[in-house]
């Protein structure tokens, strides 16, 4: 096992699992660049139901308003009806987390999978919107996953359309003030997609634009809404679209059409090229980023037009990725992860409730930890630097759910060889020691999960 | 009780490690004084004109539109012009007692409109985003004599920026997972020796969970946390009132309550701001219970990163502005009183036509709470702790 095997499993994947080092140790680039061939894994229910797409998802939601609009107007003894269908909605978050949290302990193309998880906290709809909840998962799986080898523009255009993002950000609801629904109703803009749009998912805050600009992006969106009757959830409205020519940044766009040519326009920024290119080596680089490798990152995304495949490999091949020092902190979500990889967990044989009750452990662990995946508490996403993750209670919370989780393995656990394994050249002398003394393997391997290695990547 | 202090003691007397000697030395050291200062940092940008109606303005009820609340809808009436929400019960019993200052046409000296830099000068106190790397509370507890690492807590898992810095602060959350032994504690600790970070967040929640510990009723706070999640703030304020009582516990204390960031259905008397303003106000109502005697020498500052627009958008919501409203409120407050150079809400008065303006520093507010209650010294008030704010002149007479 080579040290840049583990590196490689480590900083770019999400953990070890069995003999995962070793496979990576003979030609660690080739064993990331490789899970790019494919893309990434997708989410299955635990229950092997089918997960529905965002095109059902809005006909669904649309029932469902009708429904409890009736259920409202019958009679006031049908709350409790309309809390039933609340929360048997509230399932579907619950079935699409338990899938994704599966999909990362047991995925052969863990880089791929982080890259997902990049892109959704860059990306973000928060669970927290109750609203899009319902959609958090879907929109992984259609606006996300697929594009994260494609180039930048087709992901920013798949997050603009679809109907978690126009929940989310509540553009579902801006209209036009001088549209024939705006004139009708007297009701006008929602900036806040048009804003985080620039501001977060594109430009950057310093990326060059002004409130006139919000608002020009805002008038361009109004009209993106959801299809009530499915289809691919998205539908765009003319009569609530703000007509004629809007200036941003000091172009001008006009329609539906303006619209997809101004989201481009922002794509392929300078402005965000730079602002990407940091967020990305901050998360897979270091927390505190040279301005090389930055530059390195802006120079392939301007110059691949923002591929993001290219960008990926960029990545990989800055040798400061590969730099055994400064590891950073593994957030809740990926502590988990790299725990139940290593662990062989979720196991059970072949019956499904155990699984099902070991993956809900994880969710409900990484929630403790302050962090639930795709409910963040705001459209900026989980900060991914250490020090938001090194706290006094959050290092006490880790140290806590490790031995928790050593307390319940079995007893014939051969910790020394899953240490050696999931660490490889990583794990130090002070574990080994702290371990071999270990009154028993369970604790033993709280030990290895809470050790200063295990918790860094 | 279970107290991982005592693992300290043993550990600290087994080692040589200067590391280890300090969060002892410190968790038992007296505290300098006995004011307490909560910050409560209502993250989300709180729409001030709905939690504090300014019902007797002319043009009030015309400018909110949907957003009105009338004075039939249950408001707490102040001043005979401003009132409170009508969910803000529990505030308006401290306003009553005269425990309560509110502040409007207030914010921070940044006039964008992005959260995230809105919320990062609000944090750091300075005049523009990311020029200052720490937190203005933090700058402050060296002088304040409580940079020990045990005096100054934020509830949650790792501190907010505010509290960030080169002064030692500790974190706290409510837990519902069980304690490891001490022995384990122990050896995870031997293994973190190389590891400075983690070797100070671990010892600084040890010695900080040996008072927690020892002030929480621990299965009525896992039931809380259980109940509600996310929306439930009351385990966490409830939380840290029981820490900040502790004859020898933390002084001061950092809360996040988002949830204010109301672009959809914000409602106005019900609704969904209605709801999140409830929590908060019976969150505030267990602190105030849980801190016990200890509330007459406790100022609680809240505040936002901005206001929101004055009138309703396109979804019942309202977008991000500039002023907006502030809170000071405890038994060591001298309130009762509605601080607002109020300028009116004609199109031409508001910021950009669509803000209500900031006429006073929220700056100023601090440095009040920090000088006159705390007793951070003046003079450093506009140079260490909020550089080049001499015009945000600290405020006067709100402690009492």
């Amino acid at each position: 096992m080579s040290l840049e095997g583990a590196i490689a499993v480590h900083r770019f994947g999400l953990g070890a699992k069995p003999g995962e080092i070793a496979a990576a140790s003979a030609r660690p680039h080739d064993w990331l660049l490789s899970q790019l061939e494919t893309g990434a894994d997708e989410p299955q229910a635990l229950d092997a139901t089918a997960l529905q797409t965002g095109g059902e998802l809005a006909a669904l939601l649309t029932g469902d308003r009708q429904q409890i609009a009736r259920l409202r107007r019958e009679r006031a003894g049908n709350q409790e009806a309309i809390k039933a269908l609340n929360r048997s909605r509230g399932q579907i978050f619950l079935q699409e987390m338990a899938a994704r949290f599966a999909c990362g302990f047991a995925t052969d193309k863990p880089f791929a999978e982080r890259l997902v998880w990049f892109w959704s906290n860059h990306f973000v709809v928060s669970a927290l919107n109750l609203r899009a909840a319902l959609f958090a998962g879907a929109f992984e799986r259609e606006a996300i996953r697929p594009h994260i080898n494609g180039k930048f523009e087709e992901m920013v255009q798949a997050v603009v359309h679809h109907p978690a993002m126009l929940l989310y950000l509540d553009n579902a609801e801006s209209i036009g003030p001088d549209s024939a629904a705006g004139k009708k109703s007297g009701k006008g803009l929602n900036e806040n997609l048009g804003r985080e749009l620039m501001e977060l998912y594109t430009l950057g805050v310093d990326g060059g634009y002004t409130q006139a600009d919000v608002i020009a992006m805002a008038k361009l969106l109004t009209g993106w809404s959801l299809d009530p009757a499915g289809g691919n959830g998205f539908r765009f409205y003319p009569a609530r679209h703000e007509p004629g020519p809007v200036t941003l940044r000091g172009k001008t766009y006009e329609g539906y059409d303006g619209a997809v040519a101004a989201v481009g326009d922002l794509a392929h920024d300078p402005a965000t090229a730079r602002h990407i290119a940091r967020k990305f080596a901050i998360a897979f680089i270091a927390d505190e980023p040279s301005a090389a490798s930055v530059a390195r990152l802006e120079n392939t995304f301007r110059e691949t037009d923002g591929d993001l495949r290219a960008l990926s490999e960029a990545a990989v091949n800055d040798p400061a990725a590969w730099s055994a020092a400064g590891r950073k902190l593994r957030t809740p979500v990926e502590y988990v992860t790299a725990a139940y990889r290593l662990l062989g967990l979720p196991r059970a044989g072949n019956d499904p409730d155990a699984v099902a009750k070991q993956v809900r452990g994880a969710m409900g662990a990484a929630r403790l930890m302050g962090q639930f995946p795709l409910a963040p508490p705001s459209p900026k996403g989980w900060p991914e630097i250490s020090e938001a993750w090194s706290g006094p209670d959050a290092v006490l919370d880790r140290i806590e759910w490790a031995r928790q989780i050593g307390q319940r393995l079995p007893k014939n656990f051969d910790a020394a060889a899953v240490a050696e394994s999931g660490l490889g050249p990583l794990l130090r002398p002070a574990t080994r020691t702290a371990m071999a003394e270990a009154g028993a393997p369970g604790e033993a391997i709280a030990l290895l999960l809470a050790s200063p290695e295990f918790q860094r990547r | 009780m279970n107290t991982r202090r005592s693992i300290l003691k043993t550990m600290a007397a087994a080692s040589a490690l200067t590391l280890w000697d300090a969060p002892l030395r410190y968790a038992f050291a007296s505290v300098p004084t006995q004011r307490r200062l909560v910050v409560v940092i209502l993250r989300g940008a709180l729409d001030g004109l709905a939690a504090v109606p300014p019902y007797g303005d002319p043009d009030y009820a015309n400018v909110r539109g949907v957003l009105a609340i009338d004075k039939t809808q249950g408001l707490h009436d102040l001043d005979g012009f401003f009132a409170l929400h009508p969910a803000l019960t529990n505030l308006k019993a401290c306003y009553d007692a005269k425990q309560l200052a509110v502040f409007h046409n207030i914010c921070s000296p940044y006039r964008d409109r992005s959260h995230f830099d809105g919320q990062n000068v609000l944090e750091t106190g300075a005049t523009a985003p990311h020029i200052l790397q720490d937190g203005w509370l933090n700058r402050a507890l060296v002088p304040l004599g409580l940079a020990n690492g045990q005096s100054a807590v934020a509830v949650a898992q790792t501190p907010p920026l505010m509290l960030t810095g080169p002064a030692k602060a500790t974190s706290w959350m409510p837990s519902v997972l069980p304690e490891p032994d001490e022995a384990f504690l122990a050896k995870v600790r031997a293994m973190y020796a190389g590891d400075a970070v983690l070797a100070a967040s671990l010892d600084s929640a040890i010695a900080l969970e040996a008072e927690a510990q020892a002030a929480m009723d621990d299965a009525s706070q896992k039931d809380m946390m259980k109940k509600g999640g996310y929306a439930n703030l009351t385990p966490l304020f409830s939380g840290a009132g029981k820490l900040l009582a502790l004859a020898d516990g933390p002084r001061v204390a950092v809360l996040d309550a988002g949830g204010w960031d109301t672009h959809f259905n914000e409602g106005a008397a019900d609704g969904l701001l209605a709801r999140r303003l409830q929590a908060l106000d019976a969150a505030l109502d267990a602190l105030k219970t849980s801190l016990g005697p200890a509330w007459t020498k406790t100022a609680v500052v809240m505040a936002t990163e901005f206001g929101r627009t004055v009138h309703a958008n396109g979804s019942g919501g309202t977008d991000h502005g500039t002023g907006g409203a502030a809170f000071l409120l405890g038994g060591a407050v001298s309130g009762g009183a509605v601080h607002a150079e109020w300028v009116g809400l004609k199109p031409d008065r508001l910021r950009d036509g669509r803000d209500q303006p900031a006429r006073t520093d929220l700056r100023s507010l601090f440095k009040a709470v920090l000088c006159d209650h705390m007793g951070v010294p003046h003079r450093i008030l506009d140079t260490a702790i909020f550089p080049d704010s001499a015009p945000a002149a600290a405020l006067t007479h709100l402690i009492a």
